[in-house]
């Protein structure tokens, strides 16, 4: 017991159910024999992890952002009519992108935290916004391309010293995952987990609670923003691209242990939560699982997963009874 | 004695008094229908249209059908505290259900109907059971269960199958004068759901539970029970919007549903409606007046041949300026 105390309540399950399905992975498919394969994994997951990290922050406070699935598709598709094709225009349009993604996590949380709208409604709200946005700009097929420069955070490798190929992606991912791990840690970041356990506690104690939900928001939306540039590079652009990222990115999120209505589990649990989606869906793709089934697979997985953590105190109990030493 | 009574009488009707004053949300809402009828009305009339003639009528309430039915089910739901995603998937799973049992022929009509109603009650049940014995949250117990049938939709069928007989299409289409025969039913459905919300001890239980799962289970409600039969009402709505969907299509498709965004355009018609989405506030009165709004929002849209992106961003405008609203007016109500 005495190693745990760094590891966040309920982060242990999702790291056992990953390392399962990245040992099954090696025995199923031959490319994760090397670590190349897993590479690859990792950077195939990593705007879904970026993104369940944004939606984390959220989640924590006590809300919900349903907005970043139809954000990422609008920024694909602005990106590449905006850049269209040329080197010259990548920079500035990142930083569009960016600029953009705080915007759209500002107007969701200005309207939650000074309107006393559900979150749930406001991002509604927005995810409508945005498709309707989406098919005014492009009418329904996305025009301009991405240039080379643009694409490379997507696609390209950068060359790391001793581990020779890393893809940048891989390396945002990390960058992501250690600031937010960073964050919440601090006192901002304590307060954020806070604010989602007890707003009244946290509004009685002095805390900002509307800055810090305003916060939670415009992370979201920055890391959506964030994901949707590795996603253009790596999928490229269609109309599509951020279907369903929503829902997906709740999932990750609550099969890391996060307690939906905040206050509870790890950004590393919610990281975690996300590599084993994107495991699991290449491990149902190796072994010849239609593509249709993964959406009930992902189904099942979400249901055991909150089954779980409700139940879980008391399995983890009589699981840990008959060999009381494991740790 | 008497002066005791009378006291007692003059209590009970200062609040009645008062209450005529406050605005409820209903109120709120029909209001708002009536002020959109008529501004629709003028800017249709300056394109030289007219908004509520035969066409247009019959175009506000044949939208109104579908969406009422689901969000008179999401209605129940959501006042008993809960939220049904899962919905979408289930009114195409049901049209699919419902055409390929009826085949074609009339003699399997009602076979058909009961078939799509008894998979809804069972989608329901699931949903239920996954929120009261495995206490998984409801945004994520339906969702999942969403997935599921998202894949089994996905999994086994590519387009339209199945076909309704002639008989049975009668249902979509039959109306007298501008109002459509299905519309009338789904107002009596409604009125049904507002007589066991509002007369009922099971509806009473579920305004008790939405308010507050701990207090009703503490004062003897089976809260279990009251969600699982919110869930099973809710999802044999949806079935009801399915069977209803294959009798105008002429076949079950599979989309239908998801195509509509019935999931979450039903969460807002309940929303816009004055149901606190946190449950335990709200009625069906109030659902069907949001459901009639977006409904009109969308024939006025279609009549001034507007670019369905105005579209979206005023139906997401007018759902959070309404939450907002009732928001404050809450507020200001508690502090008062």
């Amino acid at each position: 017991m005495r190693a745990r105390p760094r590891l966040a309540d309920g982060t242990g399950p999702v790291l056992v159910v990953l390392l399962i399905l990245l040992v099954v992975l090696a025995f199923a498919g031959p490319a994760y024999a090397e670590p190349s394969g897993y590479l690859a994994l990792l950077k195939r997951a990593a705007p879904l992890v970026v993104l369940a990290v944004g939606q984390y922050f959220v989640i924590v406070s006590g809300g919900f952002d349903l907005s970043v699935g139809s954000l990422v598709t609008a920024e694909v598709v602005v990106a590449a009519r905006l850049v269209d094709g040329d080197d010259a225009n990548t920079w500035w349009v990142i930083a569009l992108l960016l600029g953009c993604g705080v915007l759209v996590g500002l107007v969701n949380g200005l309207i939650t935290t000074k309107l006393l709208v559900p979150s749930f409604i406001v991002t509604l709200g927005m995810l409508l916004v945005l498709d309707g946005a989406v098919f005014l700009w492009s009418g329904g097929a996305p025009r301009g391309a991405l240039s080379p420069s643009f694409r490379v955070l997507g696609r390209g490798s950068a060359d790391v010293p001793v581990l020779g190929q890393v893809p940048w992606s891989v390396i945002v991912l990390l960058v992501v995952v250690v600031v937010a791990v960073w964050f919440m840690r601090s006192g901002t970041g304590r307060m954020l987990l806070a604010v989602g356990d007890n707003e009244n506690v946290v509004r009685l104690a002095g805390g900002r609670v509307d800055r810090l939900r305003l916060l939670a928001f415009v992370l979201s939306a920055l890391l959506a923003s964030v994901a949707a540039i590795l996603l253009a590079g790596f999928a490229g652009v269609s109309a599509q691209v951020g279907e369903g990222l929503e829902f997906r990115a709740i999932t990750a999120v609550v099969l890391g242990g996060v307690l939906l209505g905040g206050g509870r589990g790890s950004v590393v649990a919610a990281a975690a939560g996300a590599l084993s989606l994107e495991a699991l869906f290449s491990l149902l793709n190796l072994l010849g699982v239609s593509g249709a089934l993964e959406s009930a697979v992902q189904g099942v997985i979400i249901i055991a997963a909150v089954a779980y953590a409700a139940h879980g105190a008391g399995l983890r109990q009589i699981l840990r009874r008959p060999v009381p030493d494991t740790a | 004695m008497s002066a005791v009574r009378e006291q007692v009488r003059r209590r009970s009707e200062a609040p009645a008094r008062a209450r005529m004053f406050v605005i409820t949300p209903v109120l709120v809402v029909y209001l708002a229908l009536a002020v959109l009828l008529v501004v629709g009305s003028v800017l249709v009339g300056v394109q030289g249209g007219v908004l509520l003639d035969h066409g247009g009528i019959l175009n506000i309430l044949t939208r109104g059908t579908v969406l009422g039915l689901v969000a008179i089910g999401q209605t129940l739901v959501i006042v008993t505290g809960s939220l049904d995603l899962s919905v979408a998937y289930l009114i195409g799973l049901c049209s699919l259900v419902a055409a390929e049992t009826m085949a074609g022929s009339p003699a399997m009509i009602v076979p058909g109907v009961l078939a799509a109603l008894v998979v809804a009650a069972a989608v329901g049940l699931v949903n239920g059971l996954v929120i009261t014995v495995l206490k998984a949250n409801a945004f994520i117990a339906t969702l999942g269960v969403a997935l599921v049938l998202r894949g089994y939709l996905e999994h086994n069928y590519t387009g339209p199958a199945g076909s309704v007989p002639r008989a049975f299409q009668h249902i979509g289409y039959d109306r007298i004068g501008p109002v459509p025969v299905a519309a009338l039913l789904m107002l009596l459905l409604a009125a049904a759901a507002w007589w066991y919300l509002r007369r009922t001890r099971a509806g009473y239980h579920m305004y008790a539970v939405g308010g507050d799962v701990d207090v009703a289970r503490l004062s003897g409600v089976r809260t279990g029970r009251t969600i699982v039969t919110a869930h099973v009402l809710c999802a044999v709505m949806a079935g009801l919007a399915g069977v209803f969907l294959a009798g105008r299509l002429g076949s079950g498709a599979p989309y239908v549903g998801t195509d509509a965004g019935y999931d979450l355009e039903s969460i807002a018609a309940v929303v816009l409606g004055g149901t606190a989405l946190a449950g335990g506030r709200g009625g069906v009165a109030g659902t069907i007046g949001g459901v009639l709004i977006l409904s009109t929002l969308d024939t006025i849209f279609d009549d001034l041949a507007m670019d369905s992106f105005f579209k979206d961003v005023v139906r997401g405008v007018v759902l959070i300026v309404a939450v907002a609203l009732y928001a404050r007016s809450r507020t200001a109500g508690r502090s008062a």
